[in-house]
């Protein structure tokens, strides 16, 4: 059978190494003679044999645990710092709030007591005029009525 | 009692089938990986496979067509996964072509010989390189393993025209590149 003839399908009836061209058949013979000498070498050569690694269940615990703990530990310490911060934060509020509460009630009893003593000074000066002039105040005033 | 007997020559028949073909499913798995490590594995996965499965083996095909079968078929499993997990670090030993083809047997060859006989392998493994996957199955099993149509049909799952197909177009493609090459 010649390499290139086909059968009634259309298939090329080239599957045989020996039909084929010397040429090709000589490659395919070196490509299949090289894979068997590859192959063969590696299947004969030395291999390390490895152990299987094995989890270690006690280890895998005791880490987790420590992390657990760790976490539970560092965690705790924020909390309370956080805890603590919020609580003096808040103290600082109210202590300033209570100084505003006094500085306020200070201006208060400032301002009334200056009041009084305006109220004090006006009544004094009323009163240090001399009383020998007082007839004569009277009647300005009612000439200033007069005149108008 | 009996039944221990019936295990004890089915483990004797598969050790047998084991020594047996272990050479040719390797080979043709180093073949289409160029990959040792790989070819190992999938050697491996294959026996272990068809020893879980030997039970169910009814001999219909041969052991050779069996074993070879699931072989192809961790073959793409493999590279299916692969392409699946495209966004993993996955590392390949595959050798390249020309460290492929320095593998000659030690014959009574001049130089020269062995110049040239390496030259056409590298040549053909740029060629199968080419080859679509299937192309690829069917060319190795015929040329490399030396298996007939018919048990190539078996390995594969096709039917005996599509394998002369396949077997056809990738001869015509080796032919062309060789051609091309000269």
């Amino acid at each position: 059978m010649n390499y290139r003839d086909e059968d009634a399908t259309g298939t090329d009836q080239s599957e045989n190494l020996e039909t084929l061209e010397p040429e090709l058949h000589e490659a395919l013979t070196n490509f299949k003679l090289s894979v068997d000498a590859w192959s063969d070498a590696m299947m004969s050569r030395p291999r390390a044999v490895m152990a299987p690694s094995r989890t270690n269940w006690s280890a895998v615990t005791k880490w987790a645990l420590g992390c657990a703990v760790f976490a539970g530990t560092v965690s705790g310490g924020v909390y309370q710092n956080h805890r603590q911060v919020e609580a003096a934060r808040a103290e600082a509020a109210r202590v300033a709030e209570q100084q505003q509460h006094r500085e306020m009630a200070a201006a208060q009893v400032l301002k009334e007591n200056e009041e009084d003593l305006m109220a004090n000074v006006d009544s004094d000066v009323a009163r240090e005029v001399p009383s020998a002039l007082e007839p004569l105040a009277t009647l300005m005033t009612e000439d200033d009525t007069k005149g108008n | 009692m009996i039944k221990v007997t019936a295990e004890e020559i089915a483990a004797q028949e598969f050790e047998s089938v084991v020594s047996s073909h272990r050479t040719q499913i390797f080979r043709f798995l180093l073949a289409s990986t160029r990959d040792v490590d790989l070819a190992e594995t999938l050697t491996q996965d294959c026996f272990l496979k068809a020893h879980r499965n030997w039970s169910n083996f009814r001999g219909e095909s041969s052991a050779l067509t069996w074993l070879m079968r699931i072989a192809i078929n961790l073959q793409k499993d493999h590279w299916r996964n692969r392409r699946m997990q495209f966004w993993r670090h996955t590392r390949t030993n595959a050798v390249d072509l020309d460290e492929a083809s320095d593998w000659l047997p030690s014959g009574e060859r001049t130089v020269e010989q062995r110049m040239l006989a390496r030259e056409q392998v590298a040549q053909v493994w740029r060629s199968v390189e080419n080859l679509s996957e299937r192309q690829r199955t069917v060319f190795l099993l015929r040329f490399v393993d030396e298996l007939e149509l018919k048990e190539i049909a078996a390995a594969t799952g096709m039917g005996e025209g599509t394998v002369k197909a396949h077997l056809s177009r990738a001869l015509a493609r080796v032919r062309k590149e060789f051609g091309a090459k000269r």
